[in-house]
C-alpha cells in the first residue's frame, strides 16, 4: 500500500507491484503502470500477454489481486467496481459488451453518473456530436448495429459516467481500416477534452497515431516503458515482444 | 357451451396469482441468476399475513389495505433475507443458492406452523366482490372477474416499470450482463436487493389475493412452486410476457384437464411442458442462455484413491460389516437406511459432479425403484431378490425415457425438467390407485425369510451398496467417465475431438437413475412399504443437500454428505417437532459456512492437491 503514497504525489493512475490470479493460475507479475492527467498511454502486447487482465484487475473485476493501485492519490485496490467507476475511472471492455436488448439511448442511460468538477459533463447530445452515427441510431436496439457502431456505443456509454481517465481495451480490434481512423480521431478528441486514456493495442500503427507513452507487456509483466518517440527508435523491442 | 366459457374464465382467474408469483421468480432469476425456491414460501407467507391483517382490520379499506400491507411486509422480510443471506452466496454455484432458498422454505413451513397453527385458515370474502355475476346464464364469482383483470394490469405496470424508468433499464441491462453494469458504476448490491424485493412483493401479493378464493395451508408453498417452475420454464426464464402467457396456458390446462382427462389431470401440465421444451428448449419466449459459467478450471485433478486411503476405506467397510455384533436392532435398521441413502446420494453425486448435470428430480428414480420392487411383489408375487432386480429395471427404463428429454437441455432448464418429470412420476403413483395404492401406498413388503432380521438385512444392504458405489467410482475413472467429464467442462472442445454430448449424458443419466433405483428397491424392503413420498420433491432435495454437504467438486463427497445429513435428520426428527425449522436453518448455515462442502472443507484444511 505505502509505496504508492511515498512516490511523488501525482494525479492520475499509479499501479505498482500488481499481481493477479485466475484460480491457481498466476497471470500478472509485479505489473506497474503510471498515467498522468491528460496523457494517452498505450499498453502493447501480444494476445494473452496480460493487457485485458491488467484492466480488469484495476477495475476490481478479478477475484484475486494483490498490489497497489492508486487513482488521484487514493488507493482504489479492493474497492468494489462501481466505487472505482464513481471515482472517475471509466472502462471500455474488449468484445464491446453493449446491452443488445436495449436501445442506443437506453445503453447510454445505464452509464449515467453525476458530473465531475473541472470536466464538461457529457450529455447524449454532446456525445452525438462526437459520434454522429449514434444520433441517427438512437432508437435502435444495440443488437442490430454493426461492429463499428457498437464499438462507438461502448465508448460513448462509458463517457456518460464523466470519467477523468478511461481504460480502453483494444478499441481497433475487428474494425475496418476506415473505422479505425475514425476511432483514432475520436480518441484524440477525447484527449483534447482533458481525458487521460490507457489503451491496450496490438495494432502498432493505430497506437502510434494516438499515444504519448508506451508500455510493452509480455507474460504478465512490463518489459519496456518509454515515450512513443523513444519506442519508435527501438525496433529491437518491437521485434522481441510484438512481432507475430 | 356456456359451461366451457365459465370454465375458461375460472382458468383465467387462477392464472392471475400464478402469473404474479411466476413473474416475480422470473425477474429475480433474470438479474441475480438465483432460482428462488423460497418463492413459494413467500407466496404462502403473503396469504398468512394477509389472513392475520384482514381478520383484524375491518371494512373494505381494512381488507384491501391488509392485502397490500401483507405483500409489503413479506417483501420487507425478503429484502432482509437478501441482504443478510443471499448477498453472501451470490458467487457460490447455482446449486448452493437453490439449496439455501430451499432451506428457507423448510424453515418457513415450520415457522408458519408455529405462528398460525396447523389448521387450514379460511379468510374473509373480498368486500364488493362477495357475490356472483351472471355469465351467459351461469353464475360466476365476481372476485374471479376482478382477478382476471389483475393479471394484465400487473403486466402493464411491469412493462411501464421496465421500459420507462431508469431502474427498469438497469434491470434489463443487468439481466444481460451484470458485470458490465457494475463496470458502468451501478451498485449491484442495491439493484439486486430491489429486484429481489419486487419479486417477493409480487409473490406475496399473489398469495394474499388468493385469500378470498382458497384456504391458507402449509402446503401452499410446494404446490405453487412446482407450477411456477413449470410456468417460467414454458414461458422462458427471465421473460415476464412469457410468464404471463404460460400462466394462462397452465391454468387453462388445469381447468380443462379436470373435465376432459380427469385421470391424468395432474400430469397433463407436465406433459405439455416437456413438449414445449423439446420444441423450444428455452421456452416460448426465452432466449438462449449466455455462455455457461466455466467449471472450476484450475481445480486440482481427480485421482483414484491411493494405497493408504484405499486401506482406510477397506477398514471402514470391514468395521461396518462387524456392526451387527455391536449394535441393536433399531441402530441396525437406521444403519441400513444410512447405507441406502449413501448409494442414493452417490448416484446423484455422480450426475452432478462428474457430469455437471444438476438434477432436481433424482427421487423419481429412487421412487421408481421402490415402486418397481413393490409392484413386482404385490402384482406379480415376485420373491424379494427378483423384486430387487425389477426395481432397478423400472428405474433404468424411467431414466431412459425421461433422460432422453432432459439431456437435450442444460443448466437451470435441465434442473427444472428433471423436477417436472419427477412430479409426473409422483402424480402417477399418487393417482393410479389400482396399481400403486395411491396416497395409501403399498404395505406389507417385508424382506425374504433369509434376511428377515435387521442384522441380516443390514448385511444384504451392505453387500449391495458397497459394490454399487465402487462401480460408480470405477466409471468416473474409466474412459467413459473421462468423456462424461469432458462434455461437462467444455462442450465445444469435446465436440471438436469427436465426443457427442447427448448420448454420453443420456447414458450417464441412466446409470445414475439405475443406481438410485437400486437404493429405492432396498428402501422398500427396509421400510416394508412404499408411498408417493418416495418420489417427492423433498426427497429430491434431500439428495441435493447430501451432495452439497459432501462437496460438489469431489469424487465421493456425496457419501459423506448422505451419512451426515441422514443421521442428523433422523436425530432431529426424534428430538423436536420442528425438525423442518432446524433442518432448514442448518442447511442455510452450512451453505454460508461451507460453500465447498464438508469434504471440500477438510481438503482445504489439509491443503491437499488431490481430490478423493
Amino acid at each position: 500500500m505505502s509505496a504508492a503514497f511515498e512516490s511523488p504525489a501525482v494525479l492520475g493512475l499509479a499501479v505498482n507491484k500488481l499481481n493477479a490470479w485466475y484460480g491457481q493460475a498466476h497471470i500478472l507479475f509485479d505489473m506497474a503502470i503510471e498515467v498522468k492527467p491528460g496523457e494517452v498511454v498505450a499498453l502493447l502486447g501480444r494476445n494473452g500477454a496480460g493487457k485485458s487482465t491488467t484492466f480488469r484487475s484495476i477495475m476490481g473485476l478479478v477475484p484475486k489481486v494483490e498490489g497497489d493501485i492508486s487513482f488521484n492519490n487514493v488507493s482504489i485496490a479492493g474497492l468494489p467496481t462501481y466505487e472505482i467507476v464513481r471515482r472517475g475511472l471509466g472502462y471500455v471492455p474488449e468484445d464491446r459488451r453493449i446491452f443488445t436488448d436495449l436501445t442506443v439511448e437506453e445503453n447510454l442511460s445505464v452509464g449515467v453518473q453525476p458530473p465531475r468538477p473541472g470536466l464538461e459533463p457529457w450529455t447524449p447530445e454532446r456525445l452525438y456530436d462526437v459520434f454522429p452515427n449514434l444520433r441517427e441510431l438512437r432508437g435502435r436496439q444495440g443488437g442490430r448495429m454493426s461492429g463499428g457502431e457498437q464499438q462507438m456505443l461502448t465508448i460513448a456509454r462509458t463517457l456518460m459516467g464523466n470519467p477523468s481517465l478511461v481504460l480502453l481495451d483494444e478499441p481497433s480490434e475487428g474494425l475496418a481500416p476506415k473505422i479505425v481512423e475514425q476511432m483514432a480521431d475520436i480518441i484524440l478528441k477525447m484527449k483534447a477534452s482533458g481525458l487521460s486514456l490507457v489503451i491496450s493495442e496490438q495494432n502498432l500503427h493505430f497506437a502510434r497515431l494516438i499515444s504519448d507513452r508506451v508500455a510493452v507487456i509480455e507474460k504478465g509483466a512490463v518489459r519496456y516503458a518509454g515515450t512513443m518517440a523513444d519506442f519508435q527508435a527501438r525496433p529491437d523491442i518491437r521485434d522481441a515482444f510484438l512481432a507475430v | 357451451m356456456n359451461f366451457y366459457l365459465v370454465q375458461f374464465l375460472a382458468g383465467l382467474a387462477s392464472a392471475a396469482s400464478l402469473f404474479l408469483v411466476s413473474s416475480g421468480l422470473s425477474i429475480i432469476f433474470g438479474v441475480t441468476r438465483i432460482v428462488n425456491f423460497a418463492h413459494g414460501a413467500f407466496y404462502m407467507l403473503g396469504a398468512y399475513v394477509a389472513y392475520s391483517l384482514t381478520e383484524r382490520l375491518s371494512g373494505a379499506l381494512g381488507f384491501w389495505g391488509g392485502i397490500v400491507v401483507a405483500a409489503l411486509v413479506v417483501a420487507l422480510v425478503g429484502a432482509l433475507l437478501e441482504m443478510l443471506l443471499l448477498r453472501r452466496i451470490y458467487r457460490a454455484p447455482e446449486l448452493f443458492q437453490l439449496l439455501a432458498t430451499f432451506g428457507l422454505t423448510l424453515a418457513a413451513e415450520d415457522l408458519s406452523l408455529l405462528i398460525w397453527g396447523p389448521e387450514d385458515l379460511l379468510g374473509r370474502r373480498a368486500p364488493g366482490f362477495r357475490g356472483a355475476v351472471d355469465v351467459m346464464g351461469l353464475p360466476f364469482p365476481s372476485y374471479d372477474l376482478f382477478l382476471i383483470g389483475i393479471g394484465p394490469l400487473v403486466l402493464l405496470l411491469l412493462f411501464l416499470l421496465f421500459r420507462r424508468t431508469r431502474w427498469g433499464v438497469l434491470v434489463r441491462a443487468a439481466t444481460q450482463d451484470r458485470e458490465m453494469v457494475a463496470a458502468l458504476g451501478v451498485n449491484q448490491k442495491w439493484l439486486f436487493t430491489s429486484v429481489f424485493t419486487l419479486g417477493v412483493f409480487l409473490a406475496a401479493l399473489g398469495g394474499a389475493l388468493q385469500l378470498p378464493r382458497e384456504a391458507v395451508t402449509h402446503q401452499m408453498d410446494l404446490r405453487i412452486i412446482t407450477e411456477v417452475f413449470v410456468v417460467v420454464v414454458i414461458g422462458g426464464l427471465g421473460n415476464v410476457v412469457g410468464a404471463f402467457l404460460a400462466a394462462i396456458l397452465v391454468s387453462e390446462l388445469n381447468a380443462f384437464g379436470i373435465l376432459i382427462f380427469p385421470k391424468i389431470s395432474l400430469i397433463l401440465v407436465f406433459l405439455v411442458m416437456a413438449l414445449v421444451l423439446v420444441i423450444r428448449p428455452m421456452g416460448l419466449l426465452g432466449k438462449a442462455e449466455g455462455p455457461t459459467r466455466a467449471h472450476a478450471s484450475a481445480a486440482a485433478p481427480w485421482r483414484p484413491l491411493d494405497g493408504s486411503v484405499r486401506l482406510l476405506v477397506m477398514a471402514a467397510v470391514i468395521l461396518a460389516a462387524l456392526l451387527p455384533f455391536a449394535a441393536g436392532d433399531y441402530a441396525l435398521s437406521v444403519a441400513s437406511e444410512l447405507l441406502i441413502f449413501m448409494l442414493y446420494a452417490a448416484s446423484l453425486h455422480f450426475l452432478i459432479s462428474t457430469g455437471g448435470l444438476v438434477s432436481f428430480g433424482h427421487a423419481a428414480y429412487f421412487g421408481l425403484g421402490s415402486y418397481g420392487a413393490a409392484i413386482a411383489v404385490k402384482s406379480f408375487g415376485a420373491p424379494m431378490l427378483a423384486a430387487l432386480i425389477a426395481g432397478p429395471l423400472l428405474g433404468c427404463l424411467g431414466a431412459l425415457l425421461f433422460g432422453w428429454f432432459c439431456v437435450r437441455l442444460s443448466g437451470v432448464y435441465f434442473a427444472m425438467l428433471t423436477l417436472a418429470f419427477a412430479q409426473i412420476a409422483w402424480s402417477v403413483a399418487f393417482q393410479w390407485n389400482a396399481v400403486t395404492g395411491g396416497d395409501n401406498g403399498l404395505l406389507g413388503l417385508w424382506p425374504a425369510a433369509f434376511v428377515a432380521t435387521p442384522a441380516r438385512f443390514y448385511w444384504l444392504t451392505l453387500a449391495l451398496v458397497v459394490p454399487a458405489i465402487a462401480v460408480l467410482r470405477l466409471i468416473v475413472f474409466s474412459p467413459f467417465g473421462y468423456a462424461f467429464r469432458a462434455v461437462r467442462d467444455s462442450q465445444l472442445r469435446s465436440a471438436a475431438i469427436g465426443l457427442d454430448r447427448q448420448p454420453i449424458q443420456w447414458a450417464s443419466f441412466v446409470v445414475a437413475g439405475t443406481f438410485a433405483a437400486l437404493a429405492g428397491a432396498l428402501y422398500t424392503f427396509s421400510k416394508g412399504s412404499v408411498f408417493p413420498d418416495n418420489l417427492g420433491i423433498p426427497l429430491s432435495v434431500d439428495g441435493l443437500v447430501m451432495v452439497l454437504l459432501g462437496g460438489i467438486e469431489t469424487v465421493s463427497g456425496g457419501i459423506v454428505g448422505a451419512l451426515v445429513f441422514k443421521a442428523l435428520s433422523i436425530w432431529l426428527t426424534s428430538q423436536t417437532d420442528y425438525s423442518k425449522l432446524a433442518l432448514g436453518a442448518l442447511i442455510v448455515a452450512l451453505v454460508v459456512a461451507f460453500p465447498k462442502g464438508i469434504v471440500g472443507a477438510i481438503e482445504g484444511l489439509g491443503g491437499r492437491k488431490v481430490r478423493p
